[in-house]
């Protein structure tokens, strides 16, 4: 198993634009089911062997896409994920960054008593090696394995990644949840399907300044969770008041510092690293203790 | 984005929202025209400056002539206000806003802004007018009362009423204020606000309510609706390298440390900056360059890096994946070249053909120190500036 994506993905894309055909391309190249792209205006054609749609509605009705990828850039994304959602698309995965909190507000909203999952937006999307690759992370670092990998980052999820492949521990699935202030699925209702995940052994949490949801995790683990969780909280060192390149990472009104974040975690008996160099090394001293 | 008070007091105005009458000025002689006009016999100056707490840092003066009012703005403009917001560096005032003095026999707060926690906007409200609210939430939060605010209903008469219930105010007051909440989320939605808040809020003796500061931020993500709030934007109120580094679509916070770092994605250049700390050393900036690290991007960054004269050593750390190491390392000669990079480098680089694009940085005979992982790059680059 694996949380989220695996074999059974049929995998559409929103936004066959530059950036869209390119993850096709290497979605195509990693295995994964992509069944076809949506792009107004476009339907009729197709794409790197694909059909091409105007509409997600009639993409479902034709290849029987359960998840989608959306590219659609910010003003006009929101619009896009709703599309997907009253297409019945069950995982909504969203890249686009940029996209107004009020619009995404509405989408919330929207989602309430929908059978959906929402992941970002502002993401990397999510992979479950060797199954399923729906995003924008780089596939050759991660290797199948039983670590889950949880972040709210890109790239800092790759580094991640790479120590625990470079360890031969391999992974079960990796989602990036996003660094915008309001998005789709929350770091607890990733974990609590990894606790579900009989794949998955432990997992590692990366989280960042601003917000409470490194806190709610912390809190939702020791009630909740019963596999090991390595942790790491970037922005340590960053100043209140100023926002950290994501929307979300921000430390305002003596909340959401990166010390209160590592406090919550420890409490929680999630190993915490100060160093995002140590990761890799502290879950394999984990996963040794568990063994 | 931020405003000044008396450009968000514009917006308010236009929503029928009551304002004490005033008028910006930028010189004493202007401001004594202004007092003039407005008539009466006593006035506030008020120093225009993003930060808040200008009450605390002398930023606001009650002037009781149209002289005492020149004089007060003689003494705050092209002065150095320094407030618990602005840090110590403080910020230089370059206009006042003169209004006319209000008889205040209430002070009350209000605020709607975002609850990410709820993933819903919040409106607030307390009788603990005029002072820091988060002293208030902290020592007394049953004197705080709150509403969220479906996005698709917007804030609702019945909640706007329960508000007000609490507050226990005057008759007149208890008719007026519903109203103006819902005006203020006019304002919150259609300019897609994610902070507007009135501290304080108050009430005159006659009862009535009336707005006498604004603090307004809005959502950046946003902003190519508006293009009215773009206009506001002030840039003197900003830092100059942040002012450079949004013109080149770059995401840069300014510090006060001597390690320029140059990363691609938010999240790791902040933990660049925490690994940075842990080697003994301090960040000069945070940097995200943005997933692709394109060689434009790495040039118009190192172009800031270097304007900086704290900067004396220079880490970059990309983690490509589908980035070309290769392409990258050209792109960083190439900036290098361009921009006259005077200091130590040290690269951390991670994708496809990397060990191509180390030789080529190897190769260049260039000031570069090749790092094989994050801590080895941060240890490298202590080094780096102890000689």
């Amino acid at each position: 198993m694996s949380i989220l994506v695996d074999q059974s993905t049929r995998l559409l894309i929103q936004g066959m634009g530059r950036e869209g055909r390119f993850h096709a391309e290497q979605a195509i190249e990693y295995g994964t089911r992509f069944v076809g792209g949506v792009h107004p205006g476009r339907g009729g054609g197709a794409a790197l062997g694909r059909p091409l749609f105007n509409s997600v509605a009639q993409a479902v009705a034709d290849t029987g896409a359960n998840t989608t990828l959306i590219f659609v850039p910010g003003p006009a994304a929101a619009d896009a994920i709703v599309e997907a959602i009253d297409a019945g698309i069950g995982l909504v995965v969203c890249i686009t960054d940029g996209i107004p909190i009020r619009d995404m507000l509405v989408v919330r909203r929207y989602m309430i008593g929908k059978h959906v999952s929402l992941l970002g937006p502002n993401c990397p999307g999510l992979i479950s090696p060797g199954k399923a690759k729906v995003g924008i992370m780089p596939a050759h670092i991660h290797t199948p394995g039983r670590v889950g990998v949880l972040s709210r980052s890109g790239t800092l999820t790759y580094e991640a990644v790479s120590q625990l492949t470079a360890r031969s521990m391999g992974q079960s699935t990796c989602v990036g949840i996003g660094g915008d202030p309001v998005g789709g699925l929350t770091f607890v209702q990733c974990l609590e399907k990894f606790q579900q995940d009989p794949e998955t052994d432990a997992v590692v949490l990366i989280g960042e300044i601003g917000g409470t949801a490194e806190e709610d995790a912390a809190a939702y683990i020791a009630q909740h969770v019963t596999k090991p969780v390595v942790g790491f909280i970037a922005g340590q060192t960053a100043p209140p008041g100023r926002r950290m390149g994501h929307a979300g990472a921000i430390i305002a009104g003596g909340q959401g510092t990166a010390a209160s974040k590592i406090a919550a975690m420890e409490r929680s008996g999630i190993k915490v690293v100060h160093s995002p160099a140590s990761i890799g090394e502290t879950m394999a001293e984990v996963m040794k203790q568990t063994a | 984005m931020k405003i000044h008070e008396y450009q968000g007091k514009d917006i308010l105005r236009a929503y029928n929202v009551p304002i004490p009458r005033g008028q910006i000025a930028s010189s004493p002689s202007e401001a004594r025209q202004v007092a003039e006009a407005l008539g009466g016999n006593r006035w506030v100056v008020k120093a225009q400056i993003h930060a808040g707490g200008r009450g605390k840092g002398g930023g606001v003066q009650v002037a009781t002539s149209t002289a005492e009012v020149a004089q007060s703005t003689a003494t705050l403009l092209g002065q150095k206000l320094v407030t618990p917001q602005t840090g110590p560096e403080g910020r230089i005032v370059q206009r006042v806003l003169i209004e006319e003095g209000c008889d205040i026999a209430q002070e009350l707060y209000c605020s709607i802004a975002l609850d990410r926690q709820l993933g819903q906007s919040v409106c607030m409200v307390s009788p603990a007018g005029g002072m820091d609210i988060e002293a208030v939430a902290a020592t007394t939060p049953d004197r705080i009362f709150r509403e969220s605010i479906d996005v698709l209903l917007g804030l609702a008469p019945f909640q706007t009423r329960r508000l007000v219930e609490q507050l226990k105010v005057g008759a007149e007051a208890q008719q007026a204020l519903p109203l103006l909440l819902r005006k203020l989320y006019d304002v919150y939605y259609d300019k897609d606000c994610t902070l507007l808040e009135i501290n304080p809020l108050i009430l005159t003796n006659a009862g009535l309510p009336l707005v006498l500061d604004v603090k307004m931020e809005f959502d950046d993500n946003a902003l190519f609706r508006h293009p009215d709030v773009v206009a506001l934007r002030d840039l003197a109120e900003e830092d100059p390298l942040e002012v450079e580094a949004s013109k080149y679509k770059l995401n840069y916070v300014k510090l006060t440390g001597n390690i320029g770092c140059i990363v691609n994605g938010a999240g790791l250049a902040m933990a660049t900056m925490d690994i940075i700390k842990l080697a003994g050393a301090t960040p000069a900036n945070f940097l995200d360059v943005g997933g692709g690290a394109s060689a434009e991007a790495v040039e118009n960054a190192f172009r800031l890096l270097m304007a900086d004269p704290h900067v004396q050593a220079v880490l970059i750390n990309v983690f490509g994946g589908i980035l070309r190491c290769d392409v990258f390392a050209q792109g960083v000669l190439q900036a290098v070249a361009n921009v006259q990079v005077t200091v130590p480098v040290v690269v951390r680089m991670e994708g496809t053909n990397v060990e191509e694009g180390r030789q080529i940085l190897a190769e260049s005979g260039l000031n570069f120190r090749i790092a094989d992982s994050m801590a080895d790059a941060a240890h490298q680059v202590v080094q780096a500036i102890q000689g």
